[in-house]
């Protein structure tokens, strides 16, 4: 079964003269436990295909069904249970004043768990952080530890769909290692479907099973990664890309 | 031999801080001449302290010290600060990371490149205008004239790291320090201005330093490679060979790369060796 269905997705930012459509007619689906992935350059639409599905983009139309229902313009509670996303920027994304207890805490409480406590422990356990991190602010953790607590905070939840907004690009190549096994792990323990976004074809080469190519807000191709790898890309707009990455 | 036009030895940048003296750069030494010199290593490494304190880019409570930095065999050190004024610009310039930060958002562009080429040079306005134009056409920006008119909002990513090497390169400058010119680009056009860049450092006849965390894009565009590692140089390598290195960090950094061509099940992480911040920094003097 899908876990995610996108059809005919348009976004827009602005009216009448000042419309900018960011994204036109998008379709495309992915199966529960599979990991996709959106590549383009910036300014494509692939970030804001992530926003108008939890609904940070207010402005758009077309159909999107997670798990099987169909999302309107307000969004249930179980949707925020089933879906969540992790950012791009780990230094911008964590609330500056609040330790790491109080973000995966305060989390957990709204989305109405009793055992906080024994949850927290066992979040930080499973991004790899430990029990040293638990009362620490943002400002007193690297780049690498601040974008696992956001990946904590997105698994508090308990998510069966986690969407991933360039998780590593702001982070050094030897991290950037790190969280990715760290999401591959996750997804193969928790059976997560991904919908992660990224300018590097590599890594979406190295993460994901399935990949769609976007220029203009328009998607030009969907392809797999065996079909990446063979570099036979169809479209010539993906070729260039390919050749611009190996 | 090549003549060198930078020689930089035993080059320290200190912070004191409140746990004592923090080292950001630790005894490095290298020498540049007409060529492409990549500085690689991870954020904190100090490759880009290194770049800014031949510049004396940095100001006080920071401490550079160094047993030269010599321009053609001019020591920048022993230089006042009104001297070094001359240095900057003129005969070594530097691109930032993000031309967001370094263009000055209230100028039109054409205001700032020609006020860049009237503080070196006594050009008048229409004469500064033309030398702009041609510049900017050097960079391959379409419709400069409308360019010239614009404020830097106006101007996308690509474009203004362009605008940026246009104006850095227009006094004609000696060496070119770029501070990871393309990271906040995309891909494709990331290509772009590093094509640019070379064709103008080759035509020119110029040294280039190029700072940058990206192990592939140095192997490709630079001659000679120096890998930084907690302020200290671990390995000089030319760039072609990069992929044979031999120094446990650079290897780790290279297997920590996924690669379209080679898949894995798991990438490797890096295992860090408390030894490489303690050995001697190697030097990349010629």
């Amino acid at each position: 079964m899908s876990m995610l269905t996108v059809e005919n997705l348009n976004v827009w930012f602005g009216s009448n003269r000042d419309r900018v459509d960011a994204v036109i007619g998008a379709s495309f689906e992915i199966p529960r436990g599979e990991s996709f992935g959106l590549v383009g350059e910036s300014g494509s639409g692939k970030s804001t295909i992530l926003r108008a599905i939890t609904g940070l983009a207010p402005d758009w139309s077309g159909a999107i069904t997670v798990d099987g229902q169909q999302i309107g313009k307000v969004r249930p509670k179980t949707f925020f249970k089933t879906v969540q996303m992790v950012f791009q920027d780990p230094y911008a994304s964590l609330h500056p004043r609040h330790s790491v207890d109080q973000v995966l805490g305060e989390t957990l409480h709204l989305h109405g768990f009793k055992d906080i406590d024994s949850r927290v422990v066992k979040l930080l356990d499973d991004v790899g952080l430990g029990q040293k991190f638990r009362f620490r602010y943002p400002h007193q953790l690297s780049g690498g530890q601040r974008q696992r607590v956001a990946i904590a905070r997105a698994l508090a939840p308990e998510p069966a769909l986690l969407l991933l907004d360039e998780p590593t690009s702001a982070l050094d190549v030897s991290v950037q290692a790190e969280i990715l096994n760290l999401l591959a792990d996750l997804r193969a323990d928790r059976g997560l479907t991904y919908l992660m976004v990224s300018h590097d074809l590599s890594v979406v080469g190295h993460m994901c099973d399935r990949l769609a190519v976007m220029k203009d807000g328009e998607i030009v191709e969907v392809l797999d990664v065996a079909a990446l790898r063979a570099m036979e890309a169809a479209h010539p707009y993906s070729k260039q890309l390919l050749e611009a990455s190996v | 031999m090549m003549t060198n036009l930078l020689d930089v030895e035993n080059l320290w940048v200190k912070f004191p801080t409140r746990q004592g003296v923090f080292d950001a750069v630790r005894g490095v030494s290298f020498t540049l001449g007409r060529e492409r010199l990549g500085i690689v290593g991870e954020s904190g490494s100090g490759k880009s302290m290194t770049g800014r304190a031949i510049l004396r880019l940095i100001r006080p409570p920071g401490i550079v010290e160094a047993d030269q930095i010599a321009l053609e065999g001019v020591d920048l050190m022993q230089k006042s600060e009104k001297d070094m004024r001359a240095v900057r610009g003129q005969r070594i310039s530097m691109v930032m990371q993000d031309p967001k930060f370094s263009l000055n958002p209230v100028m039109t562009i054409g205001d700032q490149i020609m006020e860049a080429y009237r503080l070196h040079s006594k050009a008048s306005k229409s004469e500064a205008y033309a030398k702009s134009l041609e510049m900017l056409e050097a960079v391959s920006i379409r419709n400069p004239e409308r360019v010239m008119r614009a404020y830097p909002h106006e101007m996308s990513g690509g474009m203004g790291q362009r605008i940026m090497i246009a104006m850095m390169l227009i006094p004609n400058p000696e060496i070119l320090i770029a501070d990871e010119p393309t990271s906040a680009l995309d891909v494709s056009v990331q290509r772009q201005v590093l094509d640019i860049m070379d064709r103008l450092v080759k035509e020119r006849g110029m040294g280039l330093i190029f700072i940058s965390h990206d192990l592939n894009l140095v192997a490709d565009f630079c001659d000679r490679v120096l890998i930084m590692y907690a302020g200290r140089i671990v390995e000089v390598c030319d760039a072609d060979k990069l992929h044979e290195a031999q120094h446990p960090y650079t290897r780790g950094l290279l297997n920590s790369l996924p690669r379209l061509d080679a898949p894995r099940k798991r990438l490797e992480v890096l295992q860090r060796d408390p030894q490489w911040s303690t050995a001697p920094s190697v030097s990349g003097r010629i």
